[in-house]
């Protein structure tokens, strides 16, 4: 009797403490969001709560505003601008490569593949200064090539790791059927390689997506006023948070529910790239 | 019929053999390429760009790497760097652990989950903005000031007059952020102050002058400020308010020998004094109001955005060991409840032990992650304290590109001892897929 009683405290005092973290964790980005809804005088006198008391508060006014600022509304075009390319290349040329270090025999195959392996975790910061100089030479510094290039290739280890492991794993009987059939190299990529291997190109594709739409550092570096994403606009921003709280708000409410949509969309996808891809 | 050539050739005729290798190079070529050219060329450039000045011309050897232990901010950088490598990657890993646990025993774990894994979507810009929110100083505006203050107010009855002080002139001296004033019993003393808030006094109502009583002390302490500016300092103009609830005291001899509150209308009476006194209002009643914690100051300014941090990743490692836990034998687990073990020892002696390969995988990750953290510190430190809250990435980004003094030389250091630290990450990974692939 008292045992079942401990257990019932225990069961409700676990469900509290559940409800409680749930809260910790959801509160800050509702305080956003809220805050994205009220005007800028509103959001200086007092905190986003204050609209359960006094509702009127309430105004689509900012991302109206939004709409209509320069540097945040070119920003999200290059966000996407930069994003879907880089995303698409770093997709194509990986599973290039991963179905060659999969499936094709060459000399040097295993030992180049270990060196993409020791590639996952260089750093980005050693790309910074040699890049800046290349693309300064090749004339892209400052461009969308520029950032996009830099994403496709410190993304590309990750990329074909992930797709050659994935790839690897498909049985070697469907490759065989299609060569049978007369399929050449080319043709099994695209018949056999592709289809199977479609739910870690979804993975990657939406990791890599969310990779490049989250980037600060290098847009940062590798974009100029012309070609900035969204971030470094909305960076520049905060700069002077106190006096424009009301496009930081929308516009950051903006640039992450892109990411939250992508997320909730495909989030067995997102899920299985995260388990795949520690140790990056 | 149409394609001849495959059909039962074991070995293919050397001209098709020429064509297949260009084919297996045409599907490596461009990953190559770009590997090499933008992946594995920089970091032979950025180590030798480590060895030469800020201007790249002069050779300096290793003086760099000599430079980021005697340069100030280079080295608060290192040190931060270190707590964040220590602290973070343990926090979230625990913190993944026991929840991925917990959200087992529940019918909305999935549910749980979604909602603690979702930041891990977001930009650390948007975290930042997030947090920067949260972290306001303002109790009004920074919704974790304004708990702090809600709780500590609750415990501890704020000053009733925050700010208040004497009328300059007045009998009132100010005196250790309290006030005081000689007075002598049968006299009613008059006790100005100023600098009320008005949403202080619309709670307030008219200040009356207190009747003289031998052998006390009495008098009125109030706000000696008419609205519109009319009244005469020093004395109890229409309209002025009366201050209730300050704390009174008669001082003799340095000692406290009685004490009093003022009423509504602002008057006091404090018996049983015989001779002369100073009256004292005490520093409590103006104590300035508790106005929170500093939380983006520089004292916290670390543990703080550590906290963001753990916010965005406390998920991922809530997932990765909660898919290890699925993958757990579960008539192992049953069996040691059997045998009586309890639900702690379970999870001490069983769990823990068999997860300790996702637990690696996750501190190692989480390890590297950390080690390059840049933008959460670049747009969550307010620009005073920036430095104080510095970190290895945002140090090579601010000294690499930082305009005028910057120094690329110190950079590419930095970058390379960045590189230096996954090192072993990098052993790790090339260790790990060999033993899983032979």
């Amino acid at each position: 009797m008292s045992a079942r009683l401990v257990r019932l405290l225990g069961r409700g005092f676990l469900h509290a403490l559940l409800v409680v973290v749930a809260l910790v964790w959801l509160v800050p980005t509702f305080g956003l969001f809220l805050t994205s809804l009220r005007s800028a005088p509103d959001n200086n006198s007092g905190g986003w709560w204050t609209v359960f008391t006094r509702p009127a508060q309430l105004t689509l006014d900012n991302y109206e505003n939004l709409v209509k600022n320069e540097s945040i509304f070119d920003g999200f075009v290059n966000t996407v601008l930069i994003a879907v390319p880089s995303t698409l290349l770093v997709v194509g040329i990986a599973a290039l490569a991963a179905y060659a270090f999969a499936w094709l025999e060459f000399p040097g195959r295993d030992w180049l593949f270990l060196g993409v392996v020791a590639l996952l975790v260089v750093p980005v910061q050693i790309g910074l200064i040699p890049l800046s100089e290349l693309f300064g030479t090749l004339g892209i510094m400052g461009t969308v090539t520029g950032v996009v290039l830099f994403h496709v290739a410190f993304g590309l280890p990750f990329a074909i790791f992930l797709l050659r492991n994935f790839f690897a794993a498909i049985p070697a009987s469907l490759l065989e059927a299609a060569r049978i059939d007369g399929g050449r190299d080319w043709t099994i990529f695209f018949r056999v390689i592709l289809p199977l291997g479609l739910p870690a190109i979804a993975s990657l594709g939406i990791f890599q997506f969310l990779w490049v739409w989250n980037d600060l550092l290098i847009a940062l570096i590798f974009a100029d006023r012309d070609s900035q994403p969204l971030t470094v606009a909305l960076q520049q921003q905060t700069r002077s948070f106190a006096s424009s709280v009301d496009v930081i708000s929308a516009g950051s409410f903006l640039s992450l529910i892109v990411p939250l949509a992508v997320f909730f969309a495909f989030q067995r996808y997102f899920v299985q790239g995260v388990l795949a891809g520690s140790v990056k | 019929m149409a394609n001849p050539v495959t059909k039962g050739a074991p070995a293919r005729p050397a001209a098709h053999r020429g064509r297949a290798g260009l084919t297996r190079a045409g599907f490596l070529l461009p990953a190559l390429v770009l590997l090499g050219l933008l992946v594995v060329y920089p970091i032979g450039y950025t180590a030798w760009r480590s060895l030469f000045d800020a201007d790249g011309t002069a050779f300096v050897g290793l003086d760099n790497y000599a430079e980021m232990f005697t340069d100030g901010a280079t080295y608060t950088a290192l040190r931060n760097n270190v707590v964040w490598v220590v602290v973070a990657p343990s926090v979230i890993t625990v913190l993944g652990l026991v929840f991925a646990v917990l959200t087992e025993r529940v019918r909305w774990g999935t549910a749980f989950k979604t909602i603690m894994f979702m930041p891990m979507a977001i930009s650390f810009l948007a975290a930042g903005v997030i947090f920067t929110l949260v972290y306001d100083h303002a109790p009004e505006k920074g919704v974790l000031n304004a708990i702090a203050t809600g709780v500590h107010d609750t415990w501890e009855a704020p000053s009733p007059y925050p700010g208040a002080r004497p009328r300059e002139g007045g009998p009132l001296k100010a005196s250790g952020g309290g006030a005081e004033a000689s007075a002598r019993p049968g006299e009613a003393a008059l006790l100005p102050l100023v600098a009320v808030s008005p949403e202080t006094q619309d709670g307030l109502r008219a200040a009356a002058p207190a009747a003289p009583e031998p052998g006390a002390l009495t008098g009125t302490v109030w706000v000696d400020f008419a609205p519109g500016g009319a009244g005469e300092p020093g004395r109890i103009d229409p309209g002025e308010k009366g201050m209730k609830g300050v704390v009174v005291q008669a001082v003799a001899g340095g000692k406290v020998v009685a004490s009093a509150t003022t009423g509504p209308d602002g008057t006091f009476r404090l018996a049983g004094v015989s001779g002369d006194a100073q009256i004292r209002l005490p520093a409590e009643n103006f104590a300035p109001r508790y106005g929170g914690v500093e939380w983006l100051g520089p004292g916290l300014v670390t543990p703080s955005i550590i906290g963001a941090y753990v916010w965005m990743w406390a998920g991922f490692a809530m997932v990765l060991i909660g898919a290890g836990l699925a993958a757990i034998d579960r008539d192992v687990l049953e069996a040691a409840r059997t045998d009586g073990a309890s639900e702690f020892q379970v999870f001490r002696k069983i769990t823990v032990p068999m997860l300790a390969p996702v637990l690696v995988v996750v501190v190692v990750t989480l390890v590297i992650n950390v080690m390059k953290i840049f933008d959460l510190v670049y747009v969550l430190a307010p620009g005073p304290v920036q430095q104080d809250a510095s970190v290895l990435a945002l140090q090579m980004y601010v000294r690499s590109f930082g305009g005028s003094d910057s120094d690329q030389g110190l950079g590419s250091a930095i970058a390379i001892v960045l590189f230096l630290l996954v090192l072993p990450a990098m052993i790790f990974n090339i260790r790990r897929f060999r033993r899983e692939n032979t």
